[in-house]
């Protein structure tokens, strides 16, 4: 099992690649690229919006748990509100393992 | 039937009082004593004084708290208020040492931004494009 799982995917990537298949999870990076720190309530404004997407709260929250989970977005409490990050750094290892021709 | 008042659920009266008024602009309206501890107290817009009361209700309620932190917690505003230009108010408001969860961001036909009342609550305030 571990072998395969090896075969497939080195390391965490594997999650960066789930993370990145979907739409609404690209949406909510190319949106956290625009401005850092945005709080569930201004994704799902802007995700409807800019983005005619109109998923649910709950929906946005899980999407962003998979980014998280990711290492794409990271979340931060600041006193009583909560705060989302973008994170590139894991995309990374895909140029590493791919690397890109200078153009 | 007509809607005159509506609510916000603040964790103390007299703060804000302080904040509605001083800091956001509103005027007192109303202002009984309805027990030792609280009282009827409302508000309304400058140069409305027949306008929609807000009024300024004690969060006293054990269910009030959890559910305003949940709210605080991912952003969400429960108020929102109408303005004419939404960044001179931000501008205006943090230069007041007012903290803003959002700063003014074009939503569509609007452009909000989102501020901490500092009785526990985040208001909206809300611009329609030109």
């Amino acid at each position: 099992m571990t072998g395969k799982r090896t075969l497939a995917y080195d390391g965490g990537v594997g999650d960066v690649f789930k993370a990145l298949a979907d739409p609404t999870r690209r949406a909510l990076l190319d949106e956290l690229a625009a401005r850092d720190g945005q709080t569930l309530f201004e994704l799902c404004g802007r995700l409807m919006t800019r983005h005619g997407l109109s998923s649910s709260r709950q929906a946005i929250s899980q999407h962003l748990d998979v980014l998280e989970s990711a290492g794409l977005v990271h979340t931060r409490r600041e006193g009583r509100y909560k705060f989302h990050d973008l994170d590139t750094t894991p995309l990374r290892e895909i140029t590493r393992r791919w690397p890109v021709p200078k153009e | 039937m007509r809607i005159n008042v509506c609510s916000v659920l603040v964790d103390d009266q007299d703060k804000a009082l302080r904040f509605y008024t001083q800091v956001l602009g509103f005027v007192k309206k109303t202002e009984v004593p309805v027990s030792d501890e609280y009282r009827w107290l409302t508000v309304v817009g400058p140069g409305e004084p027949d306008g929609v009361e807000l009024l300024l209700e004690p969060d006293s309620h054990p269910a009030v708290r959890p559910f305003k932190e949940a709210l605080v917690a991912d952003g969400i505003p429960f108020t929102s208020f109408a303005v004419e230009d939404v960044q001179a108010e931000y501008d205006r408001l943090t230069a007041l040492g007012v903290v803003f969860t959002q700063p003014p961001t074009e939503m569509g036909p609007v452009t909000t931004a989102v501020l901490d009342d500092t009785c526990g609550n985040l208001i909206q305030i809300a611009e329609m494009s030109a």
